[in-house]
């Protein structure tokens, strides 16, 4: 690892500074190890584990606040969590081991990067990397990389589990930075590479997030986080789903739903859920809504199998909600 | 800001001792364990967060010592394989590990056995499904997976006898 400065202060605007070459360390399972990779190198790195950004707390509206240094497993674990967001609390165990997830925080899982190999790999090209250098995954060994939202510059796939429950359940971040506070749809939080990959969402110099808040969810049973990986433990999605139906007599009243492991940002697509509004389930139905949500997909060297695979999954993610029979991240049997 | 040098002070607590010095901020925790303090059981395998040999126990979570920058965590109390044992015997979850053959060469050993205890107290230990699901931060490439599980679980039939006793 390259040598840095380092410090750790208590208070948020003395860590909003705002220079290019500062990270945040907060759990530190991605910038530690980017570090060593020598993907990421810092001149200074502050650690904001300090701040007081650690509890989970009600919402006037319902909803729960969820702090941005709160770990992923005592989020997973929180009684106001698993009571009313079993979603997420499903998708936050099927990710990593329980060691990253002790260690590992909200805010972090927002803003941890990529794991294309090329990225990871200093001697290859990388625009999100090495902005200019070229795509080294396009017609590389990509059968992991994203389908959908990739551009010429950058095929990454964005590889969070919780953040696509984030997604499905309408999350809103905080932020905090220099200009003061400011809140985004965790929808618009990440950003599609287009042009410009090495900006990976809307975080500007020196913003830290500092909570996630989430709407009430009135899913009932009616919710899944259905993750199909390579093997069943400590693996990134090829294609995952994450969907709450709110029913009434035996109708979908709404639907939401988001894809990961096919994106290069937690994959959402409003017509797609719009369809499921008001409809009884049906396999006509749910099918039109995987070919909605995969519309525009392309495929590259090696990954055309996720345009293949994804709709299987979304309907049968659409079934476990719809029926009330949630994926179990312990028991991996599909049903 | 704080701290803005190039060393930084790292105060400790590990398996009870105190420790103070002024490190770099780049030392990882599982460096500082190995490197500066003699104490090898703790293993680096991958380096990079993925196979679990440096896990250790930091205010009782187990964690990846190769993840953790040393002075990041101020004032922690750090509990590594070396620390476990009592009164000179070993730890029940060492004497189970032996007794199940629930290692080959012995190299993520320390890892498991950490990884083991705080699974324990985490309580995810109501199935075999469970347990394996919950000790996949820990890869072992021998394959002495089953002889893990099984050490595991006769720890919760112990434990579980023990209680059974107390409410007899």
């Amino acid at each position: 690892m390259r040598s840095f400065s380092y410090s750790r202060p208590s208070a948020l605007d003395e860590a909003c500074q705002g220079a290019e070459s500062v990270r945040f360390l907060a759990g530190g399972t991605n910038l530690i190890d980017l570090m060593k990779s020598d993907v990421e190198r810092p001149a200074h790195v502050v650690d904001i584990k300090s701040l007081p950004m650690r509890d989970i707390t009600d919402r006037p509206d319902g909803g729960l606040r969820l702090g941005a240094l709160v770990t992923n497993a005592d989020t997973a674990a929180h009684p106001l969590v698993t009571g009313r967001y079993p979603l997420l609390a499903s998708a936050i165990l099927a990710g990593a081991s329980p060691q990253i997830r002790n260690m590992a925080t909200n805010g972090g899982n927002l803003n941890q990067r990529t794991r294309c190999h090329y990225f990871y790999d200093p001697a290859m090209a990388c625009n999100k990397r090495s902005p200019g250098t070229g795509c080294a995954a396009r017609g590389g060994r990509n059968r992991i990389m994203a389908v959908l939202g990739t551009s010429d510059a950058c095929i990454a796939t964005f590889p969070s589990d919780m953040c696509i429950a984030l997604a499905a359940l309408n999350a809103t971040v905080n932020l905090h930075g220099p200009q003061g506070e400011r809140t985004v749809s965790v929808r618009d939080y990440h950003r599609l590479p287009g042009d410009t990959p090495w900006r990976d969402n809307v975080l500007q110099p020196g913003e830290i997030v500092t909570a996630i808040d989430l709407p009430p969810a009135p899913f009932g049973p009616h919710h899944t986080y259905l993750k199909i990986r390579d093997r069943q433990s400590f693996a990134f999605a090829i294609v995952s789903v994450a969907v709450g139906l709110q029913m009434e007599d035996g109708r979908i009243r709404r639907g939401s739903i988001a894809l990961g492991g096919v994106g290069t940002k937690p994959w959402c697509v409003p017509e797609a859920e719009a369809l499921l509004n008001g409809q009884p389930p049906s396999h006509s139905l749910f099918r039109d809504v995987a070919e909605r949500l995969l519309h525009g997909a392309v495929a590259d060297r090696d990954n055309a199998a996720k345009i293949r695979l994804a709709p299987r999954v979304i309907e049968r993610a659409l079934w476990q909600a719809a029926v009330g029979t949630p994926q179990s991240q312990t028991d991996k049997a599909i049903r | 800001m704080t701290h803005v040098s190039v060393a930084v002070p790292c105060r400790l607590q590990i398996n009870g001792q105190g420790y103070a010095a002024d490190l770099p901020p780049s030392v990882t925790l599982l460096d500082l364990l190995r490197e500066r303090l003699g104490l090898i059981g703790t293993k680096k395998g991958c380096d990079h967060g993925q196979c679990g040999a440096c896990t250790v126990l930091v205010d009782g979570k187990r964690v990846k010592s190769c993840l953790i920058l040393a002075v990041s965590i101020p004032d922690a109390a750090v509990m590594t394989i070396e620390g476990i044992s009592q009164n000179g015997r070993l730890h029940p979850m060492q004497q189970a590990f032996i007794d199940t053959d629930a290692f080959q060469c012995g190299y993520c050993t320390p890892g498991q056995i950490m990884s083991a205890i705080a699974l324990l107290e985490e309580g995810h230990i109501h199935s075999r499904a469970e347990i394996r699901e919950f000790m996949s931060g820990n890869l072992c490439r021998c394959g002495a997976y089953n002889g893990i599980i099984d050490a595991i679980e006769r720890i919760v039939a112990q434990q579980r006898g023990n209680h059974a006793g107390e409410a007899a």
